[in-house]
């Protein structure tokens, strides 16, 4: 069985807690890097799925590369309280660049 | 090829020759491969850009209900209604095998038997918009799931494509071209090879024809003589 986690600032996670997801209120980078970590290593109730606002995952942007090429967990980028910074379509359009070799998709 | 160094026998024709077969027959299986990722992936990317505005949307709007519980309610009572929660979920977590790309698969068990079971106080305390929040991200919590399972395996795709396609380009570009130089090379040498012991043959032959003209030659003077 797998769990799902939320990073982020605690305004924009705390709604997450309602629908049962586990959240991590955290806004700091050396502490959200040894979460994430540990999230990611964590064998027992191992987590598939972490969401991560845009804020934080700007701060950890080596650590969650190198969760990229891993099956679980997937690292998601989700827009926080402090608004749509766009860095989730990016990291889409980061895809598209990286198998196509150009982008084809958001060229509009 | 010019570089290396390849010895010119028969026998290392026929390795070579082999090894190009296989090459062949590799780059196109990769190939193949490359084409079919390659389709999978857009299909999933075009889905995956949508179903990310989705939520974006979804998100910023859930965000501001959530905005409206904050002016409407005490943070101490928001901290009570909401971080014991009622509601858990969990996921299966399965693998699906695209192109021998495994890509996760996920399907949502949640804790209590019915999932709209989301409501972890009574509403006694809290004010409607804080009900309004909550269900605005239940209702998103599907897309988000979908989100999940979708970019990751585009992620995955991405960095498989983008190795097949170096396999390819090497055979294509490198391995396939060096071989067939080197096959050629052996051909001109064992050609040429075989060119000069012929010549070598010959020239020998006229040689021993030569001897023999001038030997009968000399006997038959000295029958001549004698």
């Amino acid at each position: 069985m797998y769990r799902i986690a939320v990073l982020g600032d605690r305004d924009s996670v705390y709604g997450f807690a309602a629908l049962g997801l586990t959240v991590f209120p955290v806004e700091e980078e050396t502490e959200g890097a040894r979460l994430l970590r540990r999230l990611a290593e964590q064998t027992e109730e191992p987590y598939a799925v972490i969401y991560i606002t845009e804020a934080l995952a700007a701060k950890l942007e080596e650590e969650i590369d190198r969760l990229r090429e891993r099956r679980f967990p997937a690292v998601i980028p989700i827009p926080g309280v402090s608004g749509n910074t766009g860095a989730g379509l990016r990291a889409v359009k980061k895809s598209v660049e990286q198998a196509v070799g150009s982008d084809i998709i958001f060229n509009n | 090829m010019a570089g290396t160094h390849v010895n010119p026998t028969r026998m290392e024709l026929t390795r070579l020759k082999r090894k190009l077969v296989t090459a062949v027959r590799g780059h196109k299986l990769l190939k193949d491969k490359r084409d079919e990722l390659m389709r999978q992936f857009l299909e999933l990317v075009r889905e995956n850009k949508s179903l990310r505005e989705r939520v974006e949307a979804g998100l910023g709007a859930a965000n501001a209900n959530f905005a409206m519980a904050r002016a409407a309610d005490r943070g101490a009572v928001l901290d009570t209604a909401l971080l014991t929660p009622k509601q858990e979920v969990q996921l299966e977590a399965g693998v699906k095998n695209v192109m021998s790309v495994e890509i996760p698969v996920f399907t949502v068990k949640t804790r209590t038997p019915d999932p709209n079971d989301i409501y972890s106080y009574g509403f006694a305390f809290t004010s409607g918009d804080l009900d309004d929040a909550v269900r605005s991200l239940s209702e998103l919590l599907p897309d988000l799931l979908r989100l999940a399972e979708v970019e990751k395996s585009c992620q995955l795709l991405a960095a498989e494509i983008e190795k097949t396609r170096r396999r390819v380009n090497a055979l294509e570009h490198v391995m396939i071209p060096d071989m067939q130089e080197n096959i050629r090379y052996i051909t001109m040498k064992l050609d040429e090879n075989e060119r000069s012991t012929q010549i070598r043959l010959m020239k020998v032959k006229d040689m021993m024809l030569r001897e023999a003209i001038e030997e009968r030659r000399a006997r038959s003077a000295e029958a001549a003589g004698g």
